[in-house]
C-alpha cells in the first residue's frame, strides 16, 4: 500500500473519531437541553409550557405575570443553572484528575479534596457559628488547603499518581474522623445543619451562587483549555511525554490547581454533592468509545447527571423532597461497585 | 533526511537520588550508524539512555546534542531531532493506532499549528515504514505484544527526528518479532540515514545488529566498537560474570556467543 492511501485512509480514522466526538457532544446536548426544560416544568405550581417561554422572555417582552415569573425566574431558573454550571464544574474537576493520575479512583470526591471542603465547613458550623455565604468560603479554602497538603505530601522528585491517591485516600478518612469530631462536641441545630451542607443540595439555591460559579469557570475554562494540549503527550507516561517535549511537571501542576479550583467553587455553592465527579469522566469516555480525551463531554455529561439527579430529588418521593447528594450518592455508589469489580476482574484499578 | 546530528556525553554522572548508577563516562555515538549498549542487569544500560535523551538530568558532566548540552536546550526544540521510545509507555484505554501515533507529532504543533496534512503524512510514512497500516483503525488494546511493540515505534519514527534512542523495544516479544524490530531499526539507518541507540538485552542479537556495540559495567563502559573488534570471551566474561565461547554467527559472520554454564563445562573444554 502506498504512503498516500495510507494518508488517506489515516485521515478517515481521524474524522470517524471526529465524527464520533461530535455527535456524542450534540447528543449529550440535546439531552441537557431536554432536562433543563423538564426541569423548569416540572413542579407544585403547575405553569403550562407557552407561561414558562412568556415568563422567560419577560424581561424582553415586558409581559409580566407576578406569581409565575417568580417561581419561574427566582425559583426554578436559578436552581436549574446552579446545576448545570456546578454539575459541570464536579465533572471537570473529576475528569482532570482521573487523567492525570491515569486512575479512575483519583477524582476529587475520593481522593480527599471534597472531604477537606467538608471538614471546613463543619469546623465553621459548629465551632465558628457561621452559616451561608460564610461557610462556602470556609470549604472553598479547606478544599484548597487539602489538595496543597496531598501534593505536598505525594511529593518524591516529583508527583506519582499512585502516591496521590493513597496518600488523597488517607487524607479522606483523616478529615472524616475530623468531622465525626465535631459532631460529637455541636449541638443537635448545629449537626441538623452541618449535615443538611454535607449531603449537598440545591434547594438554597440563589442566583448569586451561580453568577460567582460562572464567574470562576470563565477564568478556569481558558485555562485549561491552554494546558490541556501537553496532556496528548502525558498520557503516554512521564518519559514519552518528556521524550516528545511536554512540560509535564508544568502542565501536571497547572492542570491540578484548575482541577481544585473547580472542585472548590462547585462545593462552596452546593456542598460537597458525592460522585458526580467520578462518574462523568468515565461515562463520557465510554460513550466516546476510544475517540478523544472527553473533557467537553464529560462536562455535558456531569450537568446531565447533576440536573437529572435532583429533578429525582424533587419529585421522586410525593412528600419529600430529598437533597441531591442523596441521589448522586446512591447511584454514584453502585456506579463506584461496578468500576471495582469490573476492573478487579481486569486487573487495572491503577 | 540525513544523519547530521551529533549526540555525545562528556563526564557524565548520573544517579536516581543518594545512588550513583553511572560514573564519569564518555561516549560519543557514531552518526548514521546503529548503536546497540548491552550489559548485565543493573549496569546503567538503561539509566544512561535516560541520561542521553535528557529524561536525567546530570549531577556532573553533560551530554551535548550538536555541541550544546541538552538540559539547557528548549525541550521542544530536542523533541524535533531526538526521538525517545522509554521501556514502558503507557496507552490510553481504547486508543486507536492512529491515534497513538499521531502522539508522535506533538513536538511539531504548537497553540496555532495545529494538525495539518503535513501531519497525516508523517503518520502515513510511519505506520508504512513499521508495516503497521493495515491496523490504522485498530484500538491499541486489542494488538498483540508485536504489533503493539510496532505501533510505538511508528509512534517514534511519527516524531521524523534524526536520532532515535530505544529503550528494550524488544522485551516481552517473541524471537521472531525481535528480529523483525532490529531490522526494521537497521532499514532506517541503513535507508534513511537515521542515527538510532537502542538498549538490548540480548547479547547475540546485539552482536548480529550493532554497527557499534558499547559494554556497560557497573555504570561505565568497558568495552566499545564494532562488534568483531569487541567481543571476546574476556569482554563476556569481565561483563556478564560467565565463562562463555565466542564463535562466528553462521548467518551474519558476527561474534556469536555460547554460555557454558556449570554442567557443560567439560564438553567445552574438548
Amino acid at each position: 500500500m502506498s504512503v498516500v492511501s495510507d494518508a488517506s485512509r489515516i485521515i478517515a480514522v481521524r474524522h470517524s473519531a471526529a465524527t464520533r466526538r461530535r455527535n456524542v457532544l450534540l447528543g449529550l446536548a440535546l439531552a441537557l437541553l431536554a432536562a433543563f426544560a423538564l426541569a423548569l416544568y416540572l413542579g407544585d405550581y403547575p405553569v403550562p409550557a407557552s407561561g414558562i417561554v412568556q415568563s422567560l422572555l419577560s424581561p424582553v417582552t415586558g409581559l409580566a405575570d407576578r406569581s409565575v415569573d417568580f417561581i419561574v425566574l427566582q425559583v426554578r431558573l436559578p436552581r436549574a443553572i446552579l446545576a448545570v454550571l456546578s454539575g459541570a464544574s464536579f465533572a471537570l474537576a473529576g475528569i482532570i484528575f482521573q487523567t492525570l493520575l491515569r486512575n479512575p479512583l483519583a477524582s476529587p470526591d475520593i481522593i480527599g479534596v471534597a472531604h477537606g471542603a467538608s471538614a471546613a465547613a463543619v469546623f465553621c458550623i459548629i465551632i465558628l457559628g457561621w452559616s451561608g455565604l460564610a461557610v462556602s468560603f470556609g470549604a472553598f479554602g479547606g478544599a484548597v488547603l487539602t489538595a496543597l497538603a496531598i501534593y505536598f505530601l505525594a511529593w518524591r522528585n516529583g508527583v506519582t499518581a499512585f502516591r496521590v491517591v493513597l496518600i488523597g485516600i488517607g487524607m479522606a478518612a483523616m478529615l472524616a474522623a475530623v468531622i465525626s469530631y465535631l459532631f460529637t462536641r455541636a449541638r443537635l441545630n448545629e449537626v441538623q445543619q452541618a449535615m443538611a451542607w454535607l449531603v449537598g443540595s440545591l434547594n438554597a439555591a440563589r442566583p448569586g451562587d451561580s453568577i460567582v460559579l460562572a464567574g470562576a469557570m470563565l477564568v478556569l475554562i481558558p485555562l485549561m483549555i491552554g494546558l490541556v494540549r501537553a496532556l496528548d503527550a502525558m498520557e503516554l507516561g512521564d518519559d514519552t511525554a518528556r521524550a516528545l517535549g511536554a512540560p509535564v511537571e508544568l502542565t501536571r501542576l497547572g492542570l491540578m490547581l484548575v482541577a481544585v479550583g473547580f472542585a472548590a467553587f462547585a462545593t462552596a455553592a452546593v456542598g460537597p454533592v458525592g460522585f458526580v465527579a467520578f462518574v462523568s469522566g468515565p461515562l463520557a469516555r465510554s460513550l466516546l468509545k476510544g475517540a478523544g480525551r472527553g473533557f467537553a463531554q464529560a462536562a455535558l455529561v456531569g450537568a446531565l447527571v447533576m440536573l437529572v439527579s435532583d429533578l429525582l430529588a424533587q419529585h421522586l418521593l410525593p412528600t419529600v423532597q430529598l437533597p441531591v447528594g442523596v441521589v448522586t450518592g446512591a447511584c454514584g455508589a453502585l456506579f463506584l461497585l461496578w468500576l471495582l469489580m469490573a476492573s478487579g476482574r481486569s486487573g487495572r484499578v491503577n | 533526511m540525513s544523519a547530521n546530528h551529533q549526540l555525545l556525553a562528556a563526564g557524565l554522572d548520573l544517579a536516581y537520588g543518594e545512588r550513583q548508577i553511572v560514573s564519569a563516562l564518555d561516549l560519543t555515538l557514531p552518526p548514521g550508524k546503529l548503536t546497540v549498549i548491552v550489559g548485565a542487569n543493573a549496569c546503567g544500560k538503561s539509566t544512561l539512555l535516560r541520561g542521553l535523551a535528557r529524561l536525567l538530568t546530570p549531577t556532573r558532566g553533560a551530554v551535548y546534542l550538536d555541541g550544546k548540552p541538552i538540559h539547557q536546550m528548549p525541550t521542544r526544540q530536542v523533541a524535533t531531532i531526538l526521538g525517545v521510545l522509554p521501556q514502558s509507555p503507557i496507552a490510553p484505554d481504547a486508543i486507536s493506532v492512529t491515534d497513538l501515533v499521531g502522539r508522535g507529532r506533538y513536538p511539531h504543533q504548537g497553540w496555532f499549528r495545529r494538525w495539518t496534512p503535513e501531519d497525516d503524512t508523517a503518520v502515513a510514512e510511519a505506520l508504512a515504514a513499521t508495516d503497521t497500516a493495515e491496523l490504522a483503525d485498530r484500538p491499541v488494546d486489542e494488538l498483540s505484544g508485536g504489533q503493539r511493540q510496532r505501533v510505538w515505534i511508528a509512534m517514534a519514527l511519527a516524531q521524523q527526528t534524526d536520532l532515535l534512542l530505544l529503550d528494550e523495544p524488544t522485551t516481552f516479544l517473541d524471537i521472531n518479532h525481535q528480529v523483525e524490530v532490529l531490522d526494521l531499526l537497521t532499514d532506517l539507518v541503513r535507508h534513511r540515514g537515521r542515527t538510532i541507540v537502542v538498549v538490548l538485552h540480548d547479547l547475540n542479537l546485539a552482536c548480529r545488529y550493532a554497527d557499534h556495540i558499547v559494554a556497560m559495567k557497573a555504570g561505565r563502559i568497558v568495552a566499545e566498537g564494532r562488534p568483531v573488534d569487541v567481543v571476546t570471551e574476556a569482554v563476556v566474561k569481565d561483563v556478564f560474570g560467565m565463562t562463555a565461547r565466542v564463535v562466528v554467527d553462521p548467518v551474519s559472520n558476527t561474534p556469536m556467543i555460547v554460555p557454558i554454564g556449570r554442567h557443560h563445562a567439560g564438553k567445552a573444554m574438548a
